[in-house]
């Protein structure tokens, strides 16, 4: 689905005279190959690349050297682009910053309508969308009355909308309260099984990773740790304190009170912990 | 809350003139103004008034909302009577000290009161029965022949739908900065009205940074959704001619035609 072949990217600083100034490599000869449907979750520290990583999925930004392949399509092909970007849409930051429109149901209408897709085709689409992040009631209000889940919801639903077979995750819940992060979560894991979109979740937060087929720890531009949860969280806190991560509060807690193995979820505790107590 | 509040007035509401297409709404807006202009004696406001009187009624909204828009003009109307009744030569008809009201200063104060009055209600009206969003969809449609000379309509509309989006927010924003100044002491308060301007810099920069910071991001995201301007977009909700908007159309021309037949 998505392949980097030996991706570096730099950001070229320049001075009045556009002479270069200063080079700060964000990407360094990274090379990843991500699965169809498969829900991966990217680590790392502020700088470590993550978001310029995110940002080349969908052709924002382009290698300096190497080659990226989305669904068969190279980024650096500008007839390629659009291509791409219906293919992999991406969920931003800042909610407020995303959303153009002034009605829930344009807004969500907005990628499709730039693909230039039929009106009748694009209200079934924009309906269809709606009503799977939960939000089909409010398609007629103003985003400005929504939550901020809520309008990474609607986000969410314009991507949808798009029909694409990928969806990238920028930090989408760094602005949230605990409630919204929660449902952003859910509803990335919903589409990932239900609709087997690959999904690819950007974050800070240890515990949105654990759910995650895969996790990417970047650092400086390279990939620092690869696997599953299980096997990333159970490197022991040295190692994950080097890259700016720590485990999950169950698992700490888990450690803390002497249960067996890497314990990531409420479920596995409980079980754990019954089977410690017989 | 000052998220909950609306440009350009609009009045929701499912009437007639409501649903009318914005394009016929814009055509008739200016249609109706310039036959304001076409006659110069009493008997042309009589159609006027009737043709008003009937959109006002069609369209449902209470005479109380459409007056309270005249009140930004109304020292503007008085100062248009009180020039026009006592500047005006003519035969005098009443008089008192230094001041003479004339038989033409009456007619002309009487006149342009009336043909103001009439003009801001009735582009009052375009504007309480379109949302600004359609009415942006309305202008891009009707000025989209202007493409052919180069003039950026797509962009112009869409950039007006964007700042309308935008306004809230940035009203919010403003708010939340002077509130920040505020606690740590800044007066917005006090002083001439020089000194208040001043002590605005130190709001008008933060929010001029984070309106650029906004516009990068919602850039990137249009971008991140396939935006590429103007060519081969289509619309969730195409502006169509119904039959009202026909006949819309047809009493439109109707009255303005007529309008010129006025002596």
């Amino acid at each position: 689905m998505v392949r980097f072949e030996n991706v570096t990217f730099e950001y070229i600083r320049r001075d009045e005279e556009g002479n270069v100034d200063s080079i700060t490599t964000a990407l360094d000869e990274l090379s990843l190959h991500i699965k169809k449907g498969e829900f991966i979750a990217v680590l790392g520290s502020n700088g470590s690349g993550k978001s310029t990583f995110a940002r080349h999925i969908n052709a924002l930004l382009k290698p300096t050297e190497g080659k990226v392949v989305v669904a068969g399509y190279d980024t650096t092909d500008d007839d390629n682009i659009l291509e791409i970007r219906q293919r992999a849409g991406m969920v931003f930051q800042n909610p407020d910053n995303q959303i153009v429109a002034e009605t829930v149901e344009e807004d969500v209408a907005f990628g499709p309508e730039n693909m230039g897709i039929p009106t009748d085709e694009m209200q079934k689409r924009v309906d269809e969308a709606l009503k799977k992040v939960g939000l089909y009631k409010k398609k007629l209000e103003s985003p400005n009355r929504l939550s901020g889940g809520q309008k990474q919801r609607v986000a969410i639903a314009g991507i949808l909308a798009m029909k694409p077979d990928c969806i990238i995750f920028d930090e989408p819940t760094a602005m949230l309260d605990p409630g919204g992060r929660r449902m952003i979560v859910e509803t990335a894991h919903e589409l990932n099984k239900k609709d087997g979109i690959t999904i690819i979740l950007i974050t800070h937060n240890m515990e949105e990773t654990v759910g995650a087929d895969r996790i990417i720890v970047m650092e400086k531009g390279r990939i620092a740790l690869e696997g599953t949860p299980r096997q990333v969280f159970s490197k022991g806190e040295e190692t994950l304190k080097k890259y700016g991560m720590e485990v999950p509060v169950i698992t700490a807690l888990a450690q803390k009170i002497g249960l067996d193995g890497c314990i990531l979820t409420r479920e596995e505790f409980v079980d754990a912990y019954v089977k410690a107590l017989e | 809350m000052i998220r909950d509040i609306t440009i350009g007035q609009y009045y929701p509401s499912e009437s007639v003139i409501h649903r009318l297409d914005a394009r016929i709404k814009f055509i008739g807006t200016i249609a109706y103004v310039i036959a304001l202009f076409l006659f110069d004696t009493f008997w042309g406001f009589l159609p006027a008034l009737v043709w008003l009187g009937s959109i006002v009624v069609l369209s449902g909204i209470p005479i109380g909302f459409i007056a309270r828009g005249l009140k930004p003009i109304f020292f503007l109307l008085v100062f248009l009577v009180i020039f026009n009744l006592f500047l005006t030569p003519g035969e005098v008809i009443a008089e008192w000290w230094i001041f003479k009201i004339t038989d033409n200063g009456l007619e002309n104060a009487g006149f342009m009161t009336l043909r103001l009055t009439l003009l801001v209600i009735g582009s009052g009206m375009m504007t309480y029965t379109t949302t600004p969003s359609q009415l942006t969809t309305g202008m891009e449609s009707i000025f989209k022949p202007l493409g052919v000379f180069k003039v950026p309509v797509h962009e112009v509309a869409m950039m007006m739908s964007i700042a309308l989006r935008f306004i809230p927010i940035l009203l919010e924003e403003t708010d939340k900065i002077m509130k920040a100044q505020q606690a740590r002491g800044a007066d917005f308060e006090s002083g001439n009205i020089f000194k208040r301007a001043k002590a605005l810099i130190p709001v008008l920069v933060p929010l001029f940074v984070s309106a650029f910071r906004r516009a990068g991001e919602l850039a990137e995201a249009m971008e991140a959704r396939c935006y590429h301007g103007g060519k081969g977009r289509t619309k969730l909700h195409p502006l169509k001619f119904s039959a009202g908007d026909y006949i819309s159309l047809v009493l439109i021309i109707g009255f303005v035609v007529g309008m010129g037949f006025i002596p």
